[in-house]
């Protein structure tokens, strides 16, 4: 690194002049001025929904815990903005923690057999029904959700319910209507597969052709091959793969909104109906009678979300930048 | 004059009911010219279906005419009449003593009209294998609700229904999970038929927690369809094929219908005290024969608007609302029940008398 600092400052001056005044001209200034344009109209809009979020939740972060009970429905008398929303930050983050545990071993699956297993024609129409599967809109996947998986998802719930009782995800009672955060968790799960799927697939296929094939000299199997060579060299991508779907899953409104029976509570129990709620889905709910402070008390809740995904992202971030130097990326 | 008017309304709307009587409202008083412009209101979401099929049938009427109704929600409705957003609204509920102050002062010298001009069934619904009606007391109906009563075959519910066979499984109740007026309406006949039993305040957000809800009426309804042993309420022209409860009133028992709806609010006594143009009734939930779990749903206008032409635009379209067609053609819509003609009568003087000023 510090070998190429030194020689540039020599050239540094001269070679952007000389390229400005050689090139930067007509379309080359117009691309020039788009693409900043663009650049910068994206941390506009950033800003904007912060300023906004902030400017609206304010009367409800000032107002006194007296003030938001009287006004917002389902305030309970006594207690803080913080302890309000307390239970819907738990309920979003263990939707969509559980989604993720379930969508990721799944989609590096998919992505091993499409990029390592696969015959390339059946890789090809693979890779196109999962991206398929990122296309469907989320209010599809909510009635799925309510009339296909509830019903069909019930034998099993009850199941784990009356074996695995003990454990608390898995704690009695079981709802027989199967609007529960077990069904939620599986609906966001198929719709978090996609991304994470694509992406993986991707970091896998760009696997130096060298490792594998030194892998596969020294004797390994298919198997041992993709995990001394395509694993590690995929990690840091399938971590911000699955970074992208908490990401869709921790902001997902309409299926959790369709399917959940909600309710404010610290609660691991994920059989059982009216335990959790997340953030997206309650602001949802609450929107359309809302008015006044109850208003403010909303977007606060979505500030709160707001904070929560960018912390999400910029975590991720660091994992990638951090374990960057082994992947054997560069 | 206003005998005359409605004289000639009813008597338009018999004729033909392709050209509903607001036309002819308009004509009555500007002697032939049709109405034109823009009107904008918005309130309940549930009476949005209703305000739907007014809205087409006014406008097939009046070419020139936009109808606007935003459903919002009855408190945002109130808002927006109380501040002027709205030429008129529609609300769940009755104005309260201050929202009608503030209504009062917006609408100045003519006053604010507030009449039910929208009734619906609300059932109470419940998926039990082989059991297709219950009869079940009001007492008893609060006590399922709130969680008391907690198996098909407790005393309670067998008592009334001996040759039902009702299993021994868990009642499971669903509600609705968002804010709304059905909900309201529902908690405000338990408080008032079974006071001892359901000492909540009525309100649009359920107050029980820990049991099972779901987002909207075809919400609730799929909740119940999917479960075992569910129970809810809905608008009684939703429920599908759930099996219903006719409710205790006096010693009998009223199964749902659209007439016995309507004559619960036909029957019921005209709140006192009011202003001319308000009509809000004062429901009673034990006259034998009306069936008393329902949904009155108000509609809100002004007895004077700044503008000629809003004045007239909101008189023709509340004239044709309150209509024996337009209530037949909201019952057809949305299952409603329509106004009887003795609340007509009531409400048709102030809204005939609605003028610019």
């Amino acid at each position: 690194m510090t070998t190429t600092v030194s020689p540039p400052p020599e050239r540094a001056p001269g070679r952007p002049r000389r390229r400005r005044r050689t090139t930067d001209r007509g379309l080359n200034r117009a691309f020039r001025w788009v693409a900043v344009g663009a650049g910068v109209l994206i941390l506009a809009v950033l800003a904007a929904v912060a300023v906004f979020l902030l400017q609206q939740a304010w009367p409800a972060l000032t107002a006194g815990s007296d003030e938001l009970a009287a006004s917002v429905p389902r305030y309970p008398d006594d207690t803080s903005l913080l302890e309000y929303v307390g239970p819907l930050v738990f309920g979003t983050l263990l939707a969509a923690a559980l989604a993720l545990a379930l969508a990721t071993p799944v989609a590096m699956g998919i992505a091993l057999f499409i990029s390592h297993y696969a015959p390339r024609r059946l890789a090809q129409v693979l890779g196109y029904l999962v991206d398929l599967l990122a296309a469907v809109p989320s209010v599809i996947y909510g009635l799925w959700g309510i009339f296909v998986l509830g019903p069909a998802a019930l034998p099993v719930w009850e199941w784990l319910g009356s074996w695995l009782g003990w454990f608390p995800l898995f704690a009695g009672p079981v709802s027989p209507t199967s609007r529960v955060l077990a069904t939620v968790a599986v609906v966001l799960a198929v719709m978090i597969l996609p991304i994470i799927t694509a992406v993986a697939r991707e970091v896998f296929l760009q696997t130096p052709k060298l490792h594998e094939e030194a892998a596969l000299a020294l004797g390994a199997t298919r198997w041992e091959m993709v995990r001394t060579a395509v694993l590690p060299f995929g990690r840091s991508g399938v971590i911000s793969a699955a970074m992208l779907g908490l990401g869709r899953a921790l902001g997902e409104t309409m299926a959790v909104l369709m399917i959940l029976s909600p309710g404010f509570l610290y609660s691991f129990k994920i059989l059982d109906s009216a335990q959790q709620q997340t953030i997206a889905a309650y602001i949802a709910l609450d929107f359309p009678e809302a008015s006044g402070l109850a208003v403010n008390t909303l977007i606060a809740t979505g500030l709160v979300l707001f904070v929560i995904t960018l912390a999400v992202n910029m975590g991720a971030r660091a994992i990638v930048a951090r374990r960057k130097e082994f992947s054997g990326a560069n | 004059m206003a005998v005359g008017a409605l004289a000639l309304t009813l008597a338009a709307c018999g004729s033909d009911p392709a050209a509903p009587g607001a036309e002819s409202t308009g004509g009555s008083q500007e002697g032939g010219s049709t109405l034109s412009g823009e009107l904008s209101g918005g309130g309940a979401s549930s009476q949005e279906s209703a305000q739907e099929a007014w809205r087409a049938g006014f406008q097939t009427a009046n070419p020139d005419v936009t109808v606007n109704y935003d459903p919002v929600g009855s408190g945002g409705g109130r808002t927006g009449f109380t501040d002027g957003s709205y030429a008129f609204a529609g609300s769940d509920a009755a104005l309260d003593e201050d929202e009608m102050t503030a209504a009062e002062a917006q609408c100045g010298t003519g006053g604010v009209i507030e009449f039910p001009g929208y009734v619906s069934p609300i059932a109470v619904a419940f998926n039990l294998e082989g059991v297709d009606a219950l009869n079940l007391k009001p007492e008893v109906i609060a006590g399922i609700f709130s969680g008391e009563i907690t198996t098909w075959n407790d005393d309670a519910i067998a008592a009334d229904n001996p040759d039902a066979e009702l299993p021994d499984a868990p009642i499971t109740v669903v509600h609705r999970s968002d804010d709304s007026g059905t909900t309201e309406n529902f908690q405000a006949y338990l408080h008032e038929a079974a006071p001892d039993a359901w000492d909540h305040e009525p309100e649009g957000v359920w107050p029980i927690e820990g049991q099972e809800s779901a987002q909207g009426t075809s919400g609730v309804v799929s909740a119940a369809q999917s479960g075992e042993g569910t129970i809810t309420y809905a608008d009684a022209s939703q429920i599908s094929d759930l099996g219903t409860v006719a409710v205790g009133v006096g010693d009998e028992f009223v199964p749902f219908s659209a007439e016995a709806a309507a004559e619960v609010v036909a029957q019921s006594p005209r709140a006192e005290g009011t202003a001319d143009g308000v009509y809000s009734i004062e429901l009673k939930r034990d006259v034998a024969g009306t069936y008393p779990v329902v949904l009155v749903s108000y509609l809100l206008a002004c007895g004077t608007y700044a503008d000629q032409a809003q004045a007239d635009l909101v008189k023709g379209y509340m004239s044709y609302l309150v209509s024996e067609d337009g209530q037949q053609v909201a019952a057809d819509a949305a299952g409603s029940a329509p106004l009887s003609a003795d609340i007509r009568d009531a409400v048709l003087p102030s809204i005939e008398a609605i003028t610019a000023g």
